[in-house]
């Protein structure tokens, strides 16, 4: 049988993320389906169904479906999963949002958050905010099954010709109405998926502050990271929290600047490759996982900071 | 109005955890406990609908062995008026736990129910969402502010891309978020006050749903231990060390 994975998109694109979702899901079914459920959202389907590991994308386009509301979305892959022993998404607000829905109506036990796949019904997870990790089998029959996104690469996006099969809408219950998303536009990468990361936490003492962060971040082409207590303090917006509750980042870089590192901010960062603390306190827990540490006042070094990489010739981008 | 608030009772969120040797678990022995974080901001958002006068009755439940009541009392203690225990000796899923939920919501009928966003043990975040569709009631994930009005609930939600303002009508799910509201602390006099505050004992096994867990855990492991690594002793040499040795930048 065949693998239904959820895309998400906002109706004209589809979220990089669900490339790695479509690599993720490959590894447990490789005839893997793509559903796509949006409000003139032809194009995405377009985008899905030149994936080349996607074999055939069901486009339901209904304006029921424009802001994914869960209690609309939800039933909608409930039906199309009856022809599906794999249901997939991400592993983000997108999909922690109506995959647990789906699993109840299915009387399925989802399996959130998987970082690795050992076998069609064995995956490894992470538990205790990534302190350890978990080896389950899931014995449901039919699984639901949300996937870490950062764990997997993307797949490749061009090359391959799905076939596109509309799908009808089903009934809603009307019991939800969407009003506003505000979204943090920005000319940065995104946080997700971004080379280098360079986050603040309590340490910066202001939302002013931030712009000694927010001027390395624009000349190494960074995100703009923070943990949770920078973001309580409403130095910087919620979107930019690194950690447990907030996002899972595996830059090839990550400069942590005056976080102190709680373990719940650790979570989300600590598989970076390379991994830079900058603390007046020597004795935090951030120097334990760094792989350079500068014992310093931050308000010194990333001005110093700033001024050593206006001095090199080149930065990679 | 009325709202059912659940609690679960995890590893306190100061402990460093520390992974069994055979591979079956984490060690619990000895070990702080404490109610899941975000669960201690839908007690306390239920407590402040309370106050505001919107709000009738809050009542809190918890699912899990004998000591699991001590989450139930300390919500009593920071103002929810009685209790449910539903008692349970080994761990049972997010499937299992909405299924008991489901139950209690029957014979209880609030009008809301309010759950943390996840619970920082398993983290699976699941429950609320799995709760609202076997209701079929319309939920608000990652909330972090909430409006109630008569019959509907304006809902802030934290998304990867900012925030998301819903309308959901009542009956509804809640799944707050640790920046919903600053949990109060219980005071002595409330605590003790709390001590006579009903809790009604439930066995989960008695309550007639299936509660079978699916997945089987087959080992936990430690994370691969990343090595520290070296102080620098200037801005200069670390710009030198990222660019000429890690070659990140």
């Amino acid at each position: 049988m065949s693998l239904l994975l959820i895309a998400e998109h906002d109706n004209s694109k589809l979220k990089v993320f669900t490339l790695n979702a479509i690599n993720a899901a490959s590894k447990i079914d490789g005839d893997v389906h793509v559903l796509v459920a949006g409000s003139g959202c032809e194009n995405v389907a377009k985008e899905v169904a030149a994936v080349p590991l996607v074999k055939k994308v069901l486009l339901c386009d209904s304006p029921n479906y424009k802001n994914y509301l869960p209690e609309n979305l939800a039933p909608l892959v409930t039906k199309v999963a009856e022809k599906y022993d794999n249901i997939v998404a991400s592993a983000n607000t997108f999909g922690k949002n109506f995959m647990p829905r789906v699993a109840a109506a299915l009387d399925v036990s989802q399996v959130s958050d998987v970082t690795k796949i050992n076998s069609a019904d064995t995956f490894i997870r992470p538990i205790y905010a990534g302190n350890a990790f978990a080896t389950v089998k899931s014995n449901d029959k039919k699984k639901c099954i949300t996937i870490r996104p950062t764990s997997f690469d993307p797949a490749p996006k061009t090359g391959g010709s799905a076939q596109v099969e509309k799908v009808e809408a089903v009934a809603v219950p009307n019991n939800s109405k969407f009003i506003k998303r505000e979204e943090t536009k920005s000319e940065r990468p995104e946080l997700g998926t971004a080379r280098v990361v360079i986050s603040g936490g309590r340490g910066m003492e202001s939302a002013d502050n931030f712009k000694l962060i927010t001027a390395i971040a624009d000349k190494l082409n960074a995100a703009v990271g923070a943990s949770r207590a920078a973001v309580d303090a409403g130095y910087i917006s919620n979107d930019h929290q690194v950690g447990q509750t907030g996002k899972v980042v595996v830059p090839d870089l990550y400069i942590a600047v005056g976080i102190s590192g709680a373990i719940q901010h650790l979570a989300g960062m600590k598989e970076s490759k390379i991994i830079v603390a900058i603390n007046k306190d020597g004795e935090a827990p951030i120097f334990s996982i760094a792989d350079y540490g500068l014992e310093a006042d931050l308000f010194k070094a990333l001005p110093e900071f700033l001024a050593e990489l206006n001095k090199l010739n080149t930065i990679q981008k | 109005m009325k709202i059912l608030v659940a609690v679960k009772r995890v590893i306190d969120y100061n402990v460093q955890i520390r992974v069994k040797e055979d591979g079956s678990g984490v060690h619990t022995d000895n070990v702080k406990m404490s109610t899941n974080p975000p669960d201690d901001n839908a007690v306390e958002e239920a407590v402040k609908l309370k106050e505001s006068g919107k709000v009738k009755e809050v009542v809190a439940i918890t699912i899990g062995e004998e000591k699991a009541q001590e989450t139930v009392r300390k919500a009593l203690a920071v103002g929810a008026d009685r209790g449910i225990h539903v008692k349970a000796d080994s761990y049972i899923e997010p499937l299992g736990i909405a299924k008991i939920l489901k139950k209690v919501v029957e014979k209880e009928k609030p009008d809301m129910v309010f759950l943390g966003k996840q619970a920082i043990d398993d983290d699976c975040n699941q429950t609320g969402q799995m709760l609202a569709a076997m209701l079929n009631w319309p939920q608000g994930t990652f909330t972090s502010k909430v409006n109630l009005k008569d019959k509907s609930m304006e809902i802030v939600r934290e998304i990867d891309e900012g925030l998301e303002t819903i309308e959901i009508n009542l009956p509804a799910i809640v799944t707050c978020d640790l920046r919903l509201n600053e949990p109060r602390y219980a005071s002595l006099p409330n605590i003790m006050k709390a001590k006579k505050k009903p809790i009604e004992p439930m066995v989960a096994k008695d309550l007639g749903v299936d509660i079978t867990n699916r997945i089987q855990q087959i080992k936990v492991e430690e994370p691969p231990k990343r090595k520290g690594g070296i102080k620098v002793s200037s801005v200069a040499e670390l710009v030198s060390k990222l660019k000429n040795e890690a070659k990140v930048i």
